[in-house]
Formats: C-alpha cells, structure tokens, sequence
C-alpha cells in the first residue's frame, strides 16, 4: 500500500478517462458507459483494498507515520504526499462508493456521452485526490482540479437554469479557494525559520499549530487563518451564510452528478475543517467554537423550514442536505473549555463528550453521503419517467411502482434519522454532546428532528401515497429497471448496515479522532500559555 | 591624432569582439529583414522559398542564438557580471537574455501561426514579417537597454512597426481606425516620455542607468525626501517616464487604445502586441526601476517606497478596472484586450513589492529582503514565460476559428466547442490559466507573486497585503468573464445560420503545441521556477 498503490487509486478514472477519449467512438454509448462503470468499480475494489490493511490500532497516519510522498516542487517545500488515517479512509471508501453508483446512475445522461463520462472520471480523481493529499498545497490543487469537470457537468448536461447554477457553484467555491490560499500562505511564511523555507506538510503544520513544535502560529495567525479556512470549507459543506449555491446546483444537475454533489463533494467541507483548520488552528477554533456551534444550529434548523417550504422535489432534498450538514458542523464544534480563576483557558471540559461529537459528526457525514445520494436517487428515478419534480401533482405512486416507492421510502427514513437506519445514529451522537456545550442549543438542534420527520413525512405523503397520480406523464410510469434497483437496493443496505452496525465506522474512526481531540486539548493548553507568558512579558512592570 | 586612433582601434575592437557577439540574436534578425526585402526585390527567388519560411529560418536562428547566450551565461553562474557593450548603451546579462530568449520564442510561434492562418497573404508576407521582425529587434533592445537614449530607441522601435500592423488589414476601417488610434496615443505618450527623459538626465547628468542611482542619491541629498524642488522635479520626471511605459503596458489611464487596437487589428497582431509588446516593456520597467532604487537600499526609503506604492496603486486600479470592464464585451478580442490589462496589473504588482523591497532594505529580522526581491522577479518572469503561451493560445484559437466562423463575437462560437472538440479544449486550458486555476501555469505565475506580495506585506509595507485582497478579489472576478467563451463553446446550441466547424489537423496540433507547455508548467513548474530564480539571482546575489 505505498506511494504506487495510491497513486494509481487516485489516477486509475484519470487513466480510464484517457483510454475514453482516445480509443472510444464517440457514438458507442453504451460501451463508454460500461467501461466506466467498470472503471469506478475498480477504483472501489482498490479502496477496499485499502480498508483491509487498515490498521485501527493506529491512531495516526498509515502506511507511514508522514504520509508516503516524492519531491514535486523543492523549491517551495511542496510534496506530493500522500497517505490515510481513520478520518479520511471512510470518506475515499464512500467517495468511490458513491462515484460507482452514480457512474451506474448515468444511463440518464442522453447527450455529448464521451465527453460527460470523461469529466465524470476526471471529478473522481480530483476528489479521491483531495482526501488522500497530506501536503496542503496538493490538497488545494486537488480541490481546484475537481472543481472544472463539476462546471461542465453542471453546465452542459444540467436542467434549464444550468448555465446560472454552474457559475454560481464555480464562483462560490473559487472565493473560498481564494481563502484559503491566503490562509495557506500564511501558514507557509508563519513556519519558516531563519530565511529558510516554510511547511506545506499538514502534518508538520498541525504539529506547529499545536504548539509541539520551535516554531509556533501566534494568536493573530492561528485565528486569521482559521476564520479564513472556516470560510472556505463552510461554503462548501454549505453552512447557512453560504449555503445558497447548494440549492441551485443541485436542482439543476443531473442525477448522478447531485448524487456525487450530496454524498461526496459536500464531505470535502468538513473534512477540510478536520483536516486542516481545526487541526492546524486550534486556539483559532476554541476562539470561534460557539459561532460555530450556532451556525451549525442555525443550519439545522433553517434548512429545515427552508426544505418544509419547497413544491420542487429535488429543491426539497437540497435544503434536507444544508440541514443534515448543519449537524456535522455542530458535533465537530461542541468544544468546551474550563477556565482557571484569572480567566485562563485550563483545558477541554469533557472530552469524552467532545470526542463523542467528533465521532458523531464524522458519522453524519457518512450516513448523509449515502441516504442523500440515495434521495438524490429517487428523485432522478421518478423524474425520469414523468419529467416534473413538483411535489404537489404527484401521489399515489405505491401502486404503480411499489418496489420503488418501498426502496424509497427506506432510504428517506433514513434521511430523516429513524432508529436503526444510519441517519439516527450521527443525529443523535451529535444532539447529546451537544447537551455538555450548551443545553439550549441542544434543544434547539433536537427539535431540528421533528422538522425533519415534518418535511420527510410529508413528502413520502404527497409522493408515495394518496390514491391515484394524477400529474403529467401518467403513461410513463414504469417500475424500476434492474439497474435503478440495484442502485437503490445498494444504498438502502448500506444504509441499514451503518444503523444498526454503526461500529463498523466508529471502529477505524475513533482512533484517528481521539489523536485528534486529545492534540487539539494539548495545542489550546500551549496556546494558552504562550498568550498568558506574551501578555506577562508585555506588562508594565510596576 | 594617435589617441584618436586608438579610441578608435578600441572602439572597433570592443565593436567586432564582444558588442556583435552579443548582438547577435538581433543581427539575425536584420539579416532576415535584408534578405526578405532582396528576395522580393528578385522577383523568381519569392516564387520558390515563400516569405514565411524565411522568416521562420530567421527566427529560429535567432532564437537558437538567444539560447545559447543564456546557456552560456548559466554555465558560469554567478561569475558572470553584467557586461555592457556598445559603448553601454546596451547591457548583457541574465535577465536580459532570458527575456530576449523568450520573445525569440514568442516570435517563431507567432510566426508559426500566422502560416496556418494565413493572414498576411503571399504578396503582404515580406512587409508583414519585417514589420514584424523590427517590432521584435525593439523589444530586444528594450530588454538589455542600459542607458536612457535606448530606453527611448528601443520603444519607439517596437512601436512604431506595430501601428503599421495594425493598420495591416486594409480595407477594413475598424483596423485603419486602430491603427489611427493607437499612432497618435503612441505619439502622446512618448512625447511626454521623452520630455521626461530629458529631465531626468539633465537632473540627474547622466544618461546612463547603472549611474542613476548614485547620482540620484547625491541630488536628493542628505535630506531626502520628497520635499526639495529637485526630489519634485525628479518624481515629475519619473512620472513622466512611466507614462511613456504605462502607455506600452497598458495600464490604467493609459489603456484606452487597448480594446479598441484589439478589435481593429487582426488576432495575431493582437497576440503580438498582447504578449511581446508587454514582456519587453516590463523588462523595461524592472530596469529602470531598479536603476533608480540602486544598490543601496536603505537610503531614502520613503521617497521610493512611495514610487513603489504608486506603482502598486495602479497596479490594483489596473487589475479591477480590467476585469469589471471585460464582463460587458462581446467580442473575444476585446474581452481578451481587458484581460491583457488585467494582467498587466498583476505583473505590475510584482515591480510594486520589488520597489518597496528594495527601497528598504533589510528592516525585520530574520527576513531576507534579496531572497524577497528574487522571488518578485521570480514571479514576473514566471508569469511572462506562462502568459506567452496561454494568451498566445487563447489569441490563437480566436484566429483559427475566426477563419471558420467568420466572426470573432463570442456568439459566434456557440456549441462549436463539440465540434472541435481538441481546439477547444485547448481554449479551455488556457481560460484557466488565465484565471489561474491548478493545476495550470497560469496558477503558479499567480501564486509566485501572492507569496511575494504576502512576505513583503508582513515584513515590510502594509500596503502589499492590499495588493494580495485586490489581487485575489480579482481571480474571483476575472473567472466570470473568461468563462463566458467556454460556456458559449460548450454550453450553448450553434446558432442556426452557422455552418459546422471543420478543423484541420494541422490547427489542432498547433493549438495542442502551445497548450500542451501550460497544462506541463504547471505539473512541473520546477525547471522554469529554477531558471527564473537563477536569473533573479543575478541581480541579488
């Protein structure tokens, strides 16, 4: 499993996405497509190969303590290192899940094949990429690198209002990228010694930036730069402030592409968050730790009246994401802090809670990645038939597509969090160590589920049941192919492993994410002591 | 009389020895200019090696030579001092060679392209291409200039064949208009330039630039300072100077000839003014920049570091005007006009930090401003080498499909990006280049000058972490308008009158030529990041 392994992971779709464009007629569709369904099954295969010699005994980063890297711009101090630890393997696992469902998915798209399948494959490389870079800069690269076949495909195979929501996903992501540039030169500058050259190694970073290093961020760095990285990673999860992309990008994608856009690129935020900004800028997210907290609530909940309120099926299922990624935000947030008498940060209180949340957010991210690729799923199913999403003229679809609406209405609970489905149990880690933080908020976000049930519920109502269908395109409605089932019948296993096995996430996560609370804990504390001996130095001796 | 036989024994000596030697890139190509101009004056000789092969030979030649100079000037790195020759009127160095190597470069591909386009046609092709190569024997100049008389010649010499290529589609009056405009802006420019040239060497009694800096010192005295009549007279006269430049790079103000000599002028005359035209003026600028800093940094910090900031004010001016005009044009040559104004604001941003660098030497501890000022030239030779591919590609890709379309609007390429799929994909490579995407070139260009301006910023002026926000707002901003064409490319149905767009192998192969080195500069900026630190270093040691 070395530098090789994983290098020819992350470029075995860029590889596919070559043989395509040079060897594939662009009129044998459906060759173009099995080859790519194949493509993404291998890299599946691969990182299932990772996931068996995973070793969660390790707490750090495998298969080597820095990453496996070679020499790319020496100039700079710039590696092309890579490597996996139990926060990033679930999500390369999930992203090579999600992009071979959504590769299956794509018998939908019905125009300019070869050149949809190749940005398809290109997407995929940029996003196993981003998860598996341990030297920033070849994460920011690999940020940017996913973010041009997203436009096109947003852009060129998208519903009518593409062109408008494919510029606005590119523009968001781009002043968030811009960011955390900044954020990334300072980190450089910041670590360099003496005229010597400065750190892009985010391990070496995050060493830094919890103080077990000569070098050390100050106050101004360590909060600038985690504002700056927050930013650009809360745009991306989407966080309330910045969330209005989402809805348009989604609505207009097409289905295999929302369904990668839900359950993976939305990931990208909060891993960036736990990779990077909470990691490298620990006194920077103590500082921020209860904005944080209130936007993740505020997320929760505003997504959820705002997704209450939609007649669009697949507008509805976009505002369920900003609500369901409001609990990532807000399980990784919950960090309380005891003070001593004079008002000195003494450490974290709880960290068990803490941890709990960590985990528990880190599990949100999983379980949304697949009932959300799913509801994104369902949608495109029934959309594909009778060619509208308006929630209120469907009905009645139980009889006409029972094994559909059966597969759908699993997945949707698990969207909406109902024991023993995965949704439930990120939900409910997150809501209780969010009681150590702060009760209120607690309620708050808890009274997030019944919203959730709310627009859930009544979606499968104004869908699945009633009488008859009485919307445009009766005639169409033909039950699932064996294809779309498989799809459907996949996720809603996996959703039902995660409910009721959720140890199979929390086993190769939790020794990665207690390392990460407790060198979090350690960077405050040493924090804390280096302002205290700077304002005891700048004092005005009496 | 013995002693004026030796000066001129000397003179001959110095003349035939070392002065032609290291002219010789620019003796090629006059040599071409000569032959092309014989070969037409004997009619039968035309008919057989036709004009463009010619000129191509020429330019190979010459860029063979420019690459060998700066091979040669490598291998004995650090030795090496910069040489002045002609009697100092021109210099022979690293940065000087590099940039000449670069727009030797830049001439045998735009050479190449207008073979495939075919625009000047078989009768046009000798004038055309001399025209083309005294252009380039200007900026040539410009780049090793050593002293204010060649300041001037050089740039004169560059601009005065550039009106007439303009004007070079005859019978079009949009081009004839351009060409119009751009000789009596050109005129202004350098009359004000040249009065204040006149200045500045009767303040200063010298002419020549390595001199500058002392005896600017010893005008501005032990006062320093801004205050004296002389410190005015002389930032008059500097002024003026960079009017004269600001006019070649079109900088705002001096920038209104731009989008308009763009739309007149054919792409590929607009490839070369766009590229060549801004490359040799900011070798240009850099010297006469660091002419007046010197090497004492230290000495009148703050009348320089205000020339700096000046500088850098315009740069963040040039760089938003260019970029929120560019939204509203409909026409790629024009858009790409902005655009080219846009980076000039960037690249100014470099010269900015270098100013201000340099003009205050080393203040923090622990930083190293002739590391700092390196990375600055680092940075703008980086991005020059960069942006001579990527516009020179964007430029080419509007003239081939110009020659299918017939149109150069930007609904004139709707849905063609699926019939030419390679062409425009290589469009799109150099789009985001543009933008500054990674993995692209374009990105590391950016990013050179970000750090720059980041660690000139926290050690020494404030005022360059502006530069940085602008600079990044700015990215955000540029990628709207440049993605306009890709969307018109791919994401719009052709119009119905359209006829399909059938390329020749030949053109996308060209286009793949000159995309191919900005999608590889920017997966291996290594070799070029080294070779433009090495040549930085020269100038800091």
């Amino acid at each position: 499993m070395g530098l090789l392994f994983l290098t020819s992971l992350i470029f075995l779709p860029t590889f596919g996405a070559l043989v395509l464009a040079v060897l594939f007629n662009s009129k044998a569709v459906e060759a173009m497509r099995v080859f790519t369904v194949v493509v993404t099954a291998l890299t599946f295969l691969m990182t299932l190969q990772l996931w068996q010699s995973f070793d969660p005994s390790v707490a750090g980063i495998q298969p080597a303590e820095n990453g496996v890297s070679v020499e790319w711009i020496g100039s700079w101090n710039i590696h092309y290192r890579l490597g996996y630890d139990g926060i990033s393997l679930p999500l390369v696992v999930l992203t090579s899940f999600i992009s071979m469902l959504a590769a299956m998915a794509s018998w939908s798209i019905n125009k300019l094949h070869k050149g949809y399948f190749i940005l398809f494959l290109l997407l995929e490389t940029g996003m196993l990429g981003v998860f598996l870079a341990l030297d920033f800069f070849l994460f920011y690269v690999f940020w940017e690198v996913m973010l041009l076949p997203m436009y096109f495909l947003i852009g060129v195979w998208g519903g009518p209002r593409r062109e408008y929501a494919a510029i606005k996903f590119f523009l968001y992501t781009l002043a968030g990228s811009v960011l955390m540039l900044i954020a990334m030169l300072m980190f450089y500058f910041g670590s360099a010694t003496g005229g010597g050259l400065g750190e892009f190694n985010i391990l070496t970073l995050t060493k830094i930036g919890q103080g077990s290093s000569l070098v050390k961020f100050d106050e101004f760095t360590q909060i600038t730069a985690f504002i700056l990285l927050f930013i650009g990673f809360a745009i991306k999860v989407p966080c309330f402030p910045f969330h209005t992309w989402l809805p348009d990008a989604h609505v207009e994608a097409p289905t295999p592409i929302s369904m990668i856009l839900a359950g993976v690129l939305l990931k990208m935020g909060g891993y960036g968050i736990l990779r990077i900004a909470f990691p490298i800028c620990p006194w920077g997210a103590q500082y921020a730790a209860y904005c944080l907290v209130a936007i993740g609530v505020i997320s929760i909940i505003y997504g959820a009246f705002a997704a209450l309120a939609q007649t669009d099926f697949k507008r509805m299922v976009a505002y369920s994401s900003v609500s369901h990624m409001g609990y990532v935000i807000l399980g990784m947030a919950v960090w309380a802090v005891s003070y001593d008498a004079n008002g000195l940060v003494t450490g974290t209180k709880g960290s068990d809670f803490w941890l709990m949340g960590m985990n528990g957010a880190m599990f949100q991210m999983i379980a949304h990645g697949i009932s959300s690729a799913g509801m994104f799923f369902m949608v495109g199913v029934i959309y594909d038939r009778v060619h509208h999403r308006n929630l209120d003229q469907f009905g009645g679809l139980f009889g006409l597509m029972p094994l559909y609406s059966g597969l759908a209405a699993g997945i949707f609970f698990a969207g909406l969090g109902l024991p023993g489905l995965c949704g439930f149990i990120g939900e409910v880690f997150v809501v209780l160590s969010t009681w150590n933080f702060s009760p209120i908020l607690a309620i708050i976000a808890a009274s997030g589920v019944i919203l959730t049930a709310g627009y859930i519920l009544w979606t499968l109502q104004r869908v699945y049941l009633g009488a008859e269908y009485k919307g445009p395109h009766a005639e169409e409605i033909t039950p699932m192919n064996a294809r779309e089932a498989t799809i459907a019948v996949t996720l809603l296993i996996m959703a039902v492993v995660l409910g009721v096995y959720p140890n199979l996430m929390f086993n190769v996560m939790n020794g990665s994410m207690a390392e990460l609370v407790d060198g979090m804990n350690t960077g405050l504390i040493n924090a804390a002591t280096e302002i205290a001996n700077a304002a005891a130095s700048n004092a005005p001796t009496p | 009389m013995t002693s004026f036989g030796t000066l001129l024994n000397d003179l001959i000596d110095e003349t035939v020895q070392t002065s032609l030697c290291h002219f010789a890139p620019e003796l090629a190509l006059s040599g071409t200019i000569v032959l092309l101009l014989l070969f037409r004056l004997f009619g039968a000789v035309d008919r057989w090696i036709p004009p463009y092969a010619t000129t191509l030979l020429g330019s190979l030649v010459a860029l063979g030579l420019c690459g060998a100079q700066l091979l040669e000037l490598l291998d004995v790195n650090g030795a090496q001092k910069p040489e002045p020759f002609f009697t100092g009127l021109l210099v022979f160095d690293h940065f000087g060679a590099f940039v000449r190597g670069l727009l030797a470069l830049f001439l045998v591909l735009v050479v190449a392209l207008t073979v495939l386009t075919g625009i000047p046609d078989r009768e046009d092709g000798p004038d055309f291409y001399s025209l083309m190569l005294g252009s380039t024997i200007g900026m040539m100049m410009m780049a090793s200039a050593n002293h204010m008389l060649m300041f001037f010649v050089g740039i004169e010499m560059a601009s005065v064949p550039g009106y007439v290529m303009v004007g070079f589609l005859k019978g079009n009056r949009k081009s004839s208009e351009a060409a119009f405009k751009y000789v009596v802006y050109g005129a202004g420019a350098a009359g004000v330039m040249l009065y204040g040239i006149s200045l500045l060497t009767g303040l200063l009694g010298t002419a020549s630039l390595p001199e500058m800096a002392s005896h600017l010192a010893i005008v501005l005295g032990d006062g320093g300072g801004a205050g004296t009549a002389e410190a005015r007279t002389i930032l008059l006269a500097v002024l003026m100077v960079m009017v004269g430049l600001a006019f070649k790079l079109s900088l705002v103000p001096f920038h209104f000839w731009c989008p308009d000599v763009f739309e007149g002028a054919s792409a590929e005359v607009a490839a070369f003014l766009s590229v060549a035209s801004k490359g040799a003026a900011f070798a240009l600028l850099v010297r006469f920049c660091l002419a007046l800093v010197g090497g004492n940094p230290g000495e009148h910090p703050e009348f320089f570091t205000g020339i700096g900031i000046g500088l850098g004010a315009i740069a963040a001016v040039t760089v938003t005007f260019g970029n929120l005009a560019a939204y509203s044009q409909t026409n790629v040559k024009r858009l790409l006009a902005y655009s080219t104004i846009a980076h000039a604001g960037f690249m100014l941003m470099a010269v900015s930090a270098l100013v201000v660098v340099l003009s205050n030497g080393a203040s923090a501890t622990g930083f190293d401003s002739a590391e700092a000022a390196r990375m600055c030239i680092e940075g703008l030779l980086f991005y020059l080498f960069v942006y001579l591919f990527m516009n020179l590609g964007a430029f080419a890709v509007v003239a081939l499909l110009r020659n299918q379309t017939f149109s150069e609007e930007i609904d004139s390429f709707n849905g063609v990006g699926w019939q030419a799929p390679a062409l425009c994909t290589c469009m799109a490579i150099c789009v985001f280049s543009l933008v500054g995407l990674p993995p692209l070139g374009g990105f590391w260009g950016k990013l050179v000058i970000f750090m720059s301006l980041f660690n000139i910023g926290s050690n020494v002026h404030w005022f360059m972490w502006v530069l940085l926000v602008v600079g990044g707002l700015n990215t955000v901003f540029s990628l709207f308008y440049y993605i306009r064409i890709l969307k018109a490319m791919f994401m719009r149905q052709p119009m119905d009158e359209a006829r399909p767009v059938e390329v020749p192998s030949a053109i996308g192969n060209y286009a793949l030529l000159i995309a191919l080195p900005v999608l590889l500069l920017g997966l291996f900026p290594t070799w070029t990041t080294h070779l433009a630190n090495d040549v930085a270093r020269h100038f800091f040691p």
